[in-house]
């Protein structure tokens, strides 16, 4: 027995941030410190509050240190765990009361409306130690379905629960298992999990492989048992290589104690997993892009029907749902359908994982009850826009979805919801913008991204979306006309209704969301050749102030083409025949003089 | 992405016996293509002409499915990159953040555009798409090391790392 756990994150967002070394750093000093039979060091999953990282949580207190250097590891150590007195200039300072007491972390404005489900594991267990999983019910689900339920019982749960894919369109998952259940014993059939995130902006996936990936593998065996499959696929990014670790770690591991392989918990159900490594490409979210591509191709999609469910990968029945979908399944076979449908909105029941990014305090991972308004997650659980800015819009689904303007802010977040305003679900990520962001300027990012990601099987998305980037183009040149905006809403329609995949029926949503709420900056680029946000750089003058300019000659020397003149201490101006708007200038001028519009 | 690279092909007999080893034991691997790639960019870094044939060879599969496969990933290069490999997120969340500047900045300091290598041979340079630290945007990785919270000031120290 240990008398305090020492949990350090080892997700990306924290390993990147140098968790690493903090984890070495505290394995030595304990050694050094004589403690190593009393303190246990665990590198665990994501904690969800990548903005402070890298995180550490001593239990028994869980108190929550933030941002920790190697250089504060030898104070923690000699304050905290032999003397017993926390170091308070390192604990997250919204867990420091006035009266220098700690409070516990679900007291804070990020932790408190937060309900995890998806992560509940990640930050609490070590993840590649199944022992650890299995402590906190893990496969407890797995035994319930096998040895108390029948396949269609499960099936049954699962639709009953309401769960819906939580991976983009949000189609129900029972439905989904129903349709492949068919002749169950008697033709192979797979389960496969989608784990390759490819949403830029979004990585919950990714957390819940890299802090609870057992998870994930019993639930694939439930899915396996609910439709007679024997064999699951994980595909998943070859660029998430913490993740692939802890997941082969996991898979042999569950084979070691015979949850995965032959004959089950004593049952005739045997089950087994194998990773598949994507490489790169977007399109191979789509399900039967997925499908083509593990089976060794091009992972271009094909038309439905034959939907997966009869005919998937190299032919069988197949079900498919991403890493957050399973990820609540055995919660869902433990505590029962009514349990789930007990939390979020009557179409849409349970959590969702957002992935909180772009100009917001608290960037991270959060788990929220669907039906949350998006003014609690950014400005309460978020902590709102650093640097006195205001909230522009919010961007969700990725380069699928749409942007949610300030007036929009207070709705209730769900499936049917997003829909409605114009944008979607997807994976749950969500990037917050400020005024300082142009939304035309967005609309092509998220264009550039599809022309780049197109498969180019079929025309009016390979063709369509790189013409519609092309009018963008044209706008945010100061060359667009009012007539581009109509050409605009035509081509995108018909690339949406006529489009062979997902990928392409949705590419315009980001160009026609933001046209319907952000029309003013459309017709500010246009007709006035204005940027309002200052971003567009062929639509930018820079001017110096005559008033605040001292003359000091740091612009004129920083400009790369020469195009500031003036004398020594007397105000400079700037050419703007030759000025190459690289904003050089404004960024050396040390007495605020220059401006951009 | 460049389908033909000018750098003249130098692997090795014994990358050859590796890949081969390697081909051998996996062949009948369903879907075998795409780990096959993978295979062969760790071994040579890229996936020249040269090697898709032993590709093809190897698996009694077209030349033109090992080429269509290797070009349709954006993983798979078939032109070498620099010692240090450095990839600008371009993202969503970093993109807001600004790593569109980062990586025009990375372009003027190193002389080179997207998907080149300096001539040299020591800095590639690419725009990726999430590494998955979002959280601590704007962000770009030399190898395996990630840089986070940037701003084009923190560029000169991160290069003078690579100094070597």
């Amino acid at each position: 027995m240990f008398r305090s756990h020492v949990m350090i994150c080892g997700g990306t967002g924290c390993t990147s941030s140098g968790s690493d070394r903090v984890a070495e750093a505290f394995e030595a000093e304990i050694v050094t410190a004589g403690l190593e039979n009393e303190v246990k060091v665990i590198r665990t999953g994501c904690f969800g509050l990548c903005a402070l990282g890298p995180i550490v949580v001593i239990y028994p207190e869980g108190t929550f240190y933030s941002m920790v250097k190697p250089e504060d590891v030898a104070e923690i150590v000699s304050e905290h765990l032999l003397k017993g007195r926390p170091v308070l200039r390192l604990l997250y300072n919204e867990t420091v009361a006035e009266d220098n007491s700690i409070k516990s972390l679900d007291e804070t404005s990020f932790y408190k409306k937060q309900k995890r489900i998806a992560l509940r594991n990640c930050g609490v267990i070590n993840p590649e130690n199944i022992e650890e999983y299995i402590a906190f019910d893990g496969y407890a689900a797995l035994g319930k379905a096998l040895t108390e339920m029948t396949p269609d019982q499960v099936i049954q749960t699962v639709l009953d629960s309401g769960l819906r894919g939580r991976g983009g369109g949000g189609f129900p998952t029972g439905r989904k298992w129903q349709l492949a259940c068919a002749d169950r014993g008697k033709v192979e059939k797979y389960v496969c999990c989608n784990a390759d995130e490819g949403d830029p902006g979004a990585f919950m996936d990714r957390s819940v492989l890299e802090g609870d990936p057992h998870c994930v593998i019993e639930a694939m065996a439930i899915a396996g048992y609910a439709i007679g499959a024997d064999q699951g696929y994980v595909y998943v990014r070859a660029e998430y290589p913490i993740a692939v670790n802890r997941l082969s770690t996991a898979i042999k591991q569950a084979r070691e104690y015979g949850l995965l392989g032959k004959n089950i918990f004593g049952t005739d159900f045997s089950f087994d997993i194998d990773i598949k490594l994507g490489a790169g490409a977007f399109v191979c979210g789509e399900e039967t892009a997925l499908m083509t591509s593990i089976e060794g191709m091009r992972g271009e999609p094909r038309p439905r029907p034959p939907f997966p469910a009869k005919k998937g990968l190299f032919g069988r029945p197949t079900i498919l749902n991403n890493v957050e979908t399973y990820a609540n399944i055995p919660q869902i076979i433990l505590k029962g359908a009514d349990w789930f449908r007990s939390m979020g909105t009557e179409k849409s029941p349970g959590t969702k994982v957002f992935a909180l990014g772009g100009k917001i305090k608290h960037t991270g991972l959060v788990e929220v009850p669907m039906g949350t308004t998006l003014r609690e997650i950014v400005e309460e659980i978020g902590g709102g826009i650093p640097g006195g800015k205001k909230f522009k819009a919010a961007q969700t689904g990725g380069p699928s979805g749409g942007c949610i303007p300030a007036s929009l802010i207070d709705t209730p977040i769900d499936y049917d919801n997003l829909m409605a305003i114009g944008s979607m679900m997807g994976s749950g990520g969500l990037i917050v913008m400020d005024e300082d962001t142009c939304m035309v300027d967005i609309a092509k990012f998220f264009l550039e991204f599809t022309v780049d990601e197109s498969c180019g099987k079929c025309t009016p998305c390979r063709v369509g979306t790189k013409r519609l980037l092309e009018l963008l183009e044209k706008i945010t040149s100061g060359n667009g006309t009012m007539r581009d905006l109509e050409r605009i809403e035509e081509l995108a329609q018909f690339i949406k209704e006529n489009s062979l995949c997902g990928l392409g029926q949705t590419a315009p949503n980001p160009v026609l969301s933001t046209l319907q709420y952000f029309r003013d900056e459309y017709l500010a680029h246009i007709q006035d050749k204005r940027c309002p946000a200052g971003v567009c750089k062929a639509l930018l003058t820079y001017k110096i102030d005559p008033d605040k300019c001292r003359g000091c000659t740091l612009c004129a020397r920083a400009c790369p083409a020469g195009a500031i003149n003036g004398s020594v201490r007397n105000p400079h101006n700037i050419d703007t025949l030759k000025c190459v708007k690289c904003g050089a200038c404004m960024e050396t001028c040390r007495f605020g003089a220059i401006s951009k519009g | 992405m460049r389908h033909f690279s000018t750098v003249p092909f130098s692997g090795t007999p014994e990358q050859e016996a590796q890949l081969r080893g390697w081909l051998e034991e996996n062949k009948d691997l369903p879907g075998v293509v795409m780990p096959a790639l993978q295979k062969a960019q760790e071994i040579y870094g890229y996936l020249p002409i040269e090697v898709q044939r032993i590709l093809a060879d190897a698996l009694g599969k077209p030349l033109a499915e090992i080429y269509g496969v290797a070009t349709f990933y954006s993983q798979f290069s078939l032109s070498p990159k620099g010692k240090y490999r450095i990839s600008v997120c371009l993202g969503t969340a970093c993109y807001v953040k600004g790593s569109g500047k980062l990586y025009e900045k990375l372009q003027e300091k190193l002389g080179i555009g997207g998907g080149e290598c300096t001539p040299d041979g020591k800095f590639s340079l690419d725009a990726c798409r999430c590494v998955g630290a979002c959280g601590l945007a704007p962000v770009l990785m030399i190898n395996d090391e990630v840089y986070g919270r940037l701003t084009v000031d923190d560029l000169d120290d991160i290069l003078a790392k690579y100094a070597d």
